[in-house]
């Protein structure tokens, strides 16, 4: 085994050669390369996350029209090294009335209900934190300590804005949780497992092109997890300042920037992994192991390119909307979806590959298209409801 | 002693404090946030006994949707969200001496257990708890019967609190 083919084993075994070598005994030399593993994982996605800044910042200006940073370093590419001292020495301040140790420890557990996700991200083929069997659950359950970072950060600073932020955010996590979790199951039952490095495994055809709509859905469902817009409600600045952050200041109000940023690209990467394939792409994950890491990296940053996308180019959608599009659309459609894909996965069983993969595209399609129309007649018949027949759209069509 | 159960006391003493300060905290959020230390606690535990889908499953349904409930529910219904009431009713001593006859008849049940002396024999290697726990609910020899009341059962409170939520005009 090379160092190209599987650099951790090769840069395990060799510590392993040095500690020992020591005088270490072989258990403390095992857990002190699992720690340093960790923490060569957690500092290199550290780092990643700086170059988010820079990039997010980048890609927004040129949605709106405008160049971006610019004048620290070439492209601006020093800038967020700039922001970070900035926010290192900006005054650490605490409201009056705040609940200390909550307060404190919100901005933490935001970071870290990211960081955590990355030990079941499977980066290569032999370089993945555990192989966990539920790694799509774990996904929900990192997701379920966010959540409580959000709602302790709001209620611990002691102010309205910051209180309803939480709420709202909160309403929108619980209740975006239910499609994103009866979608993970589509991709399981594909590949027979959960385990995330078999569902890439299982992917010799993207999952994307058995169960578009399902991508579709997980990408919705995600964008509303990471409270970005147009699910954005949370940090109405209109209304709330910026929603449960609003009392947060310098580097702590960074963890919470960071860890949202670095939760959008953590999620790209997901949807690439569950719906792309992950690292594999031509069998170019089997030459060396760098190469995996720069393909999943690559389609990561593809998926947080239309998570920017979306961001930058839709406007926010009001709460009651956002909430009534979950619940009366989102989830019976994603609930449907899988009883649908389930089904299909049962009747399309052994034949050959060109037929399943068109049976469960056509069926996605089909559903998606069903849906779409019963949500027009619906709209349109709530529309009639509130205008008594007057056509709106028509005569203002006329007009222009 | 091995370093496994080290870890488990370790978990152990840090479920049962914060079990204790849920009870003895006055302030009803810090309660709830004790809560979810608890039940993370629990959820550890059962990640030790090798039992990693109800470990998830534990901080998915209990941290992730019950313990926030709880929250939104103690915000939503006080006025004064720190607020400093007392922390006993009328009924203490009710409540004092269930606890003591539950603690007692456990005690004298597992008087009788020889499990506790006993190690765990080891899980075979390719042993897939997952699709063991899978089959089993669904199986008609197991838990098929259980497992569809339970459905029901959540359906029906489901039923019965969009009725009572809906608003007739």
């Amino acid at each position: 085994m090379s160092f190209w083919n599987d650099p951790l084993k090769v840069a395990a075994d060799w510590l392993m050669g040095i500690f020992t070598g020591w005088g270490m005994p072989e258990i403390a030399a095992q857990i002190l390369i699992g720690f340093l593993g960790v923490l060569m994982l957690i500092s290199l996605l550290m780092v990643l996350d700086i170059f988010l800044v820079w990039v997010e910042r980048k890609v927004v200006s040129r949605f709106q029209d405008r160049i971006g940073p610019n004048r620290v370093g070439p492209f601006g590419l020093i800038q967020p090294f700039a922001d970070i001292i900035k926010l290192l020495i900006k005054e650490d301040t605490t409201p009056g009335g705040a609940d200390k140790v909550v307060y404190n420890i919100a901005p933490m557990l935001s970071m870290m209900s990211v960081l955590i996700l990355w030990a079941v991200v499977p980066l290569a083929p032999r370089i993945i934190g555990v192989d966990l069997n539920i790694g799509a659950l774990y996904i929900i359950a990192a997701g379920a300590i966010g959540t409580l970072s959000i709602i302790m950060a709001g209620w611990s600073s002691n102010n309205k804005f910051a209180l309803i932020g939480a709420f709202r955010q909160v309403a929108v996590m619980v209740s975006f949780e239910i499609p994103m979790l009866a979608v993970l199951l589509i991709p399981t039952i594909f590949a027979g497992s959960m385990g995330l490095n078999a569902i890439i495994e299982k992917q010799d055809i993207w999952f994307f092109f058995f169960a578009p709509l399902g991508a579709l859905i997980f990408l919705i469902a995600a964008i509303a997890e990471l409270g970005r817009a147009p699910f954005d409600m949370a940090e109405g600045e209109s209304e709330l300042v910026a929603g449960y952050n609003t009392e947060y200041s310098g580097m702590k109000f960074g963890m919470f920037y960071a860890g949202e940023l670095l939760h959008a690209f953590t999620f790209g990467g997901f949807w690439s992994i569950l719906f792309f394939g992950g690292y594999r792409f031509f069998g170019l994950e089997q030459v060396s192991a760098f190469l995996a890491i720069a393909v999943i990296i690559f389609k990561a940053f593809v998926g947080y390119w239309i998570i920017m996308w979306v961001k930058y180019t839709l406007m926010r959608i009001r709460i009651d909307h956002m909430l009534g599009f979950n619940w009366k659309f989102l989830t019976p459609l994603s609930f449907t979806l899988l009883m649908v894909v389930a089904l299909m996965n049962a009747l399309l069983a052994g034949t050959p590959i060109l037929i399943y993969t068109s049976g469960m595209f056509l069926s996605n399609i089909v559903l998606g298209w069903i849906a779409l129309e019963m949500a027009r007649s619906y709209s349109r018949k709530e529309r009639e409801k509130v205008e008594g027949m007057k056509k709106v759209v028509t005569t203002s069509r006329s007009t222009l | 002693m091995t370093g496994e159960q080290i870890i488990f006391l370790l978990v152990a003493l840090f479920t049962l404090g914060s079990g204790f300060m849920v009870v003895t905290t006055s302030n009803l959020v810090h309660a709830a946030l004790w809560l979810v230390a608890t039940l993370f606690g629990v959820a550890v535990t059962y990640a030790l006994l090798n039992a990693a889908f109800l470990a998830v499953v534990q901080v998915v349904v209990y941290i992730g949707a019950i313990a926030i409930l709880f929250i939104f529910a103690v915000m939503l219904t006080r006025k004064d969200m720190r607020d400093q009431g007392p922390q006993m009713n009328r009924n203490w001593w009710v409540g004092a001496l269930l606890s003591l006859l539950v603690f007692a008849g456990l005690f004298f049940l597992l008087q009788g257990w020889n499990g506790l002396s006993k190690t765990a024999t080891d899980i075979p290697a390719g042993f897939d708890s997952i699709s063991e726990l899978g089959n089993a609910l669904v199986s008609p020899n197991a838990y098929v019967l259980p497992f569809e009341v339970a459905s029901v059962l959540l359906v029906a409170a489901l039923v019965g609190a969009v009725y009572v939520a809906f608003n007739r005009k």
